[in-house]
């Protein structure tokens, strides 16, 4: 095609004007999707408050079940993981190749430690039979804790909200890693600069969502 | 507008019908009188201001504030009119009298059963005294269903494990339609019934000739009146297999093997109507059934024992 | 320069590569806009045969031609497709793809690969959806309420997941052109200058962007509610089932405008166009659409009223439902008196804004009947319900669809259609679409409910003249098809500017359009519709009216 600008850096699209054109572009889209997120979210805690208003005894109640210790330990991770995703941004504007990779290597790992986490909270929640919906039958007895006692009416509903929301929320951190495996590798390749780095703010603005809403999980679930 | 009156609605058979029907006739005509205007000024500004001249570029019409002010204070006006009239007659639907006669509705896929205060049921016939409030308390054994007499233009629907009711005072005697009107299955359209509205001493008179215990098969007779949307007794094929003298037969099942039509083989397919299912047909008949009491069971076997 | 008659006929997006491959993986909006317009046209012949069978059904009571579970499906699947296959994509997807990029003077969309993403996520959606007739029978009509959609067979499964897919298609395509419209205008083309038809396609993607991930929280709870049984709207688990309504109409009116906004705009751009004149209200007309996008987020609680939900939400949904009714009133006003000395052609695309007006006017007013609250427990779930929503959305959306496609087609191909039948057809359409939905607002006040395979006698005589119209309507729609597709063959060559538009996608590129849609980036003067400050584009008679000012190199 007769459509050769010279003058435009590798990473311009033909179809803008500009680099900074570009960028806007790119940083307004992820906030429209952030947007999206937010309300595929919203949707999960309206059913939490609702049965969590029709219910509120047995959501007490039941949210004793969580371990708080875990989450806790979750929500110090998932911070951390945030404050290296922002330092990796922070060296990307500095032209700091080295640091901005060790800090997308430091967040990927943050988020597998979440993950790995989830994943004894899960199965110390299966062995005792608390599963979501019509397969919930707690049974046993462990730290001195009946679970059996735990089987009331609704403590199903409390548990479907806590794996469906919580499963959600795993499998955006799962898309994350995915993403900073990705971005790791340009990183390491050379493609960003303090001239562009679009894909490293743009996951950053994607993982401090996936941290907010965990913000919002740890104590809805957890505490209250 | 009593002529257009039958055109559009049906007779109005309740007290609040007639309040109804006002408000929809106002805004009928209202809209209508605003349609016509609407449509007729297009008309003529088509005809009029039709392209005569090809290279003629008009000029920018200026705009008259207080023209488009007038176009949103005027429908701004008649339409909270018309809201705080459909408020007005909402609230007098809603809230029944104190005084109302109370009638338990049971919907199920597909059928209607009501049980009335002195312990009366009776199934697709809903009898009710005329000047007397009626409330029916409404629930679902199963899926969402929605209760509709358009004589008396009340709706309401019907949801599992939660009651809700509609109420109405029917002002002649008659029959009168009722409609499902949430989609609830491969019957929903056959899921109708009648009100039959009578006198008060009538209705006393029923209640009472209800009242005796029935011969098992006058009882079973009037228990199938249930299952008669979906299964005939004239041979005629509906939705389930028809069942009419059937009894002592031998007859063919869906999995080729075949099965004798005794009392057992009809309490169990009543019970449990997915464990032997007829030739040709899918296992759709609900389950909701399993709880009818021994003595309706055996009503509904001697019923169609008797079917010659 | 002139553009020369020669220079029309070089490069264009159709011709400057045509292996299939360059079609397949193009990140140019308009080959975009091309595929959507292909499946979309597929997934409206699916959903139109389905209707019709619907229609042949019903001509009497009792079984006609399917028996009663077939019938379900039936509807259920007509109205699926049409729809989440057909209405919500059909004018954002193909005419915003086509025409917006080019009435913004942009080379492309901000976002070319997720544009081309979003066209094959929609494919896969669809397909997914579609794998339920495999699976097993889906019916109860696109609104699954529960128990009863998780009560039947798996194929719920695969409509809920192809919804879901078919959202998230929805959701990037709004996005991007949220972006586009925010960072890609040309020089000189402010807000007060966009076309309407931008203004609609931005309402419209705000909505799809905030609504959107609504539906698809609730269809994945549908999903896990019928594999997990995780009881949040099941009764039967201790579940809610008016909760599931709440969540589906929070979408779901919000759906009706990502519907009907796009055909305002398409309105706007053909009265003004097909007038010659100023659309009167412009600001009004504009900020509207984007002030109906937010308030259509408040108002769902009106297809409730007879849910068992409680009276003061009721009230509250009727009122905010008529703070909707009023803006959109005005605006049919508003439509009516661009006309008002202006200088008016009626080509075919300017008939179907001419019925536009008359069957969205009674869509909107039957709307009107349908929010007071007293009538609507009368109304509610009736063939009147029916009847309202077919006048919005085919009457409506449709049919400004139509008139857009026979806008923009010989900007998109190239051709000119055959006039005459072009008029034909639209009056067949009008008559048709008329004498098919007209009925069904008396029977529906008559009692006759929504869903009904079966039905009384009484009711006979409406169906059998709706089924009548029906055929008249899709006699219009198949010769639409017809001389359309002749056109791409045996078409007249389409001028640069037939229609004497002044919207960028007329004025400054070839028809069909250049692949960079711009040999230089346009700068805007004027508003899209100051037909008074561009006399010079009309001075000679039949002229072919244009601006572009340099030719390829």
């Amino acid at each position: 095609m007769a459509h050769e600008h010279s003058n435009h850096p590798a990473h311009l699209h033909h179809h803008f004007v500009s680099s900074e054109q570009q960028f806007d572009a790119a940083k307004m889209g992820m906030w429209l999707f952030l947007v999206t997120e937010i309300l595929l979210f919203s949707g999960l805690f309206v059913a939490y408050t609702v049965y969590r208003v029709w219910h509120p005894e047995v959501f007490a109640q039941s949210a004793e079940l969580l371990s708080w210790r875990m989450g806790g330990l979750n929500t110090i991770v998932l911070l951390a993981s945030s404050f290296t995703v922002a330092l990796g941004i922070h060296f990307a504007q500095k032209d700091n190749k080295k640091a901005l990779v060790i800090n997308l290597v430091l967040t990927f790992l943050l988020a597998l430690t979440f993950l790995v986490v989830k994943y004894f909270e899960y199965s110390s929640k299966f062995e005792h039979g608390i599963f979501p919906g019509a397969n919930f039958a707690p049974h046993g007895i462990s730290h001195g804790v009946d679970y059996a006692a735990y089987n009331v009416p609704f403590a199903a509903q409390f548990f479907s909200i806590y794996f469906v929301m919580t499963g959600i929320h795993g499998f955006h951190v799962l898309v994350g890693m995915g993403l900073f495996t990705w971005i790791t590798i340009r990183a390491i390749r050379g493609d960003f600069s303090s001239e562009y780095y679009t894909p490293v703010e743009i996951c950053g603005l994607y993982w401090h969502l996936v941290d907010i809403i965990w913000i919002f999980l740890f104590p809805l679930l957890y505490l209250i | 507008m009593g002529d257009s009156g039958s055109i559009w609605l049906p007779d109005a058979m309740s007290t609040f019908a007639g309040e109804v029907d006002a408000l929809f006739w106002f805004v009928f005509w209202t809209s209508t009188v605003l349609f016509v205007a609407v449509i007729g000024v297009k008309i003529y500004f088509m005809i009029r201001y039709r392209r005569t001249d090809d290279t003629y570029v008009p000029e920018p019409v200026h705009e008259s504030k207080r023209l488009e002010a007038a176009w949103i204070v005027l429908p701004t006006i008649l339409t909270l009119i018309v809201f705080t009239w459909g408020f007005q007659v909402f609230l007098r639907i809603s809230s029944a009298p104190p005084d109302s006669y109370d009638i338990t509705v049971r919907a199920q896929q597909w059928s209607w059963e009501f049980e009335y205060a002195e312990g009366v049921t009776s199934f697709s016939e809903l009898y009710v005294p005329v000047g007397r409030p009626i409330k029916l308390m409404m629930s679902s054994e199963d899926v969402l269903h929605s209760f509709f007499i358009p004589a008396f233009r009340v709706k309401m629907d019907i949801i599992p494990n939660r009651y809700t009711s509609v109420w109405f005072e029917v002002t002649e005697p008659g029959e009168y339609q009722i409609y499902c009107t949430e989609y609830c299955g491969t019957e929903h359209s056959g899921m109708l019934a009648q009100v039959i509205a009578v006198s008060e001493v009538d209705f006393a008179a029923w209640l009472v000739s209800q009242n005796q215990d029935l011969p098992p098969v006058e009882l079973g007779e009037r228990l199938f009146e249930q299952c008669a949307i979906c299964h005939s007794t004239n041979g005629e094929r509906l939705v389930g297999p028809s069942l009419d003298a059937r009894f002592g037969t031998m007859r063919a099942l869906a999995d080729g093997s075949t099965v004798l039509f005794d009392e057992d083989y009809i309490r169990e397919s009543i019970v449990n109507p997915a464990a032997k299912v007829a030739e040709g047909f899918q296992p759709i008949m609900p389950a909701g059934y399993s709880s009818m009491s021994a003595k309706e069971l055996d009503g509904l076997v001697a019923y169609l024992k008797s079917l010659e | 320069m002139e553009m020369t008659e020669a220079d029309t006929g070089s490069v264009n997006y159709l011709n400057h590569d045509r292996s299939i491959k360059s079609w397949l993986l193009t990140l140019d909006h308009k080959r975009i806009g091309i595929m959507y317009l292909i499946a979309v046209s597929l997934a409206f012949l699916a959903g139109g045969i389905l209707a019709m069978l619907v229609r042949v059904e019903l001509m009497a009571p009792g079984e006609t031609i399917m028996s009663a579970d077939a019938y379900n499906q039936t509807f259920t699947l007509h109205a699926v497709l049409m729809i989440f296959a057909f209405i919500i994509p059909a004018v954002p997807a193909v005419m915003g793809n086509f025409v917006l990029p080019l009435q913004l003077g942009a080379k492309d969309v901000a976002f070319p690969k997720l544009n081309l993403a979003s066209f094959y996520i929609y494919l896969i959606g669809v397909a997914v959806a579609m794998s339920a007739l495999i699976v097993g029978r889906v019916d109860g009509g696109w609104t699954f309420y529960t128990p009863y959609s998780t009560s039947i067979g798996n194929g719920i499964l695969f409509v809920s997941a192809g919804v879901f897919i078919m959202g998230f298609s929805s959701i990037l395509t709004g996005l991007n052109f949220i972006v586009t419209v925010h960072k890609m205008r040309a020089p000189g083309l402010t807000w007060n200058r966009l076309p309407l038809f931008v203004w609609s396609i931005y309402s419209t993607a705000i909505v799809q962007v905030l609504a959107t991930p609504v539906i698809g929280i609730t269809v994945l709870l549908l999903f896990l509610e019928k594999t997990l049984q995780i009881g949040i709207f099941d009764p039967a688990l201790g579940g809610d089932p008016v909760l599931f309504q709440h969540f589906f109409w929070f979408y779901s009116h919000p759906a009706v405008y990502i519907m009907i906004l796009p055909a305002f705009g398409i309105i706007s751009d053909l009265m003004g166009t097909f007038s010659r004149h100023q659309v009167s209200g412009y600001k009004f007309v504009a900020l509207s659409s984007v002030a109906i996008a937010f308030l259509g987020f408040l108002v769902w609680g009106h297809h409730m009223f007879v849910s068992g939900q409680s009276a003061v939400s009721s009230i509250v949904f009727s009122l905010i439902t008529y703070l909707i009714g009023i803006p959109t009133g005005v605006k049919v006003i508003n439509w009516v008196s661009t006309m008002y000395k202006g200088s008016v052609q009626f080509k075919t695309p300017m008939l179907y804004a001419i019925a536009f007006l008359f069957t969205f006017s009674i869509g909107g007013f039957t709307g009107i009947l349908l929010g007071v609250l007293a009538i609507d427990i009368h109304l509610h779930d009736t063939y009147f319900v029916v009847a309202h929503f077919h006048y919005v959305m085919m009457g409506g959306n449709v049919i400004a669809a139509l008139g857009g496609l026979h806008y923009w087609w010989p900007k998109m191909t190239g051709k000119m259609y055959n006039e005459v039948l072009g008029k034909i057809a639209a009056g067949l359409v009008f008559v048709g679409f008329n004498i098919t939905f007209f009925p069904q607002f008396i029977m529906g006040a008559k009692g006759m409910p929504r869903r009904y395979y079966d039905y009384l006698p009484e009711f006979q005589g409406y169906h059998l003249l709706s089924t009548y119209g029906s055929w008249i309507l899709g006699a219009g729609l198949f010769l639409i098809a017809f001389y359309l597709l002749a056109s791409l063959f045996k078409g007249k060559k389409a001028g640069l500017n037939p229609w004497g538009s002044l919207t960028l996608e007329w004025t400054h590129t070839t028809t069909p359009p250049h692949p960079h849609n711009f040999i230089e980036t346009p700068i805007v003067t004027r508003g899209a519709y100051d037909f008074h400050l561009a006399k010079h584009l009309f001075e000679k008679e039949g002229s072919e009216m244009s601006e572009v000012v340099t030719s390829p190199k």
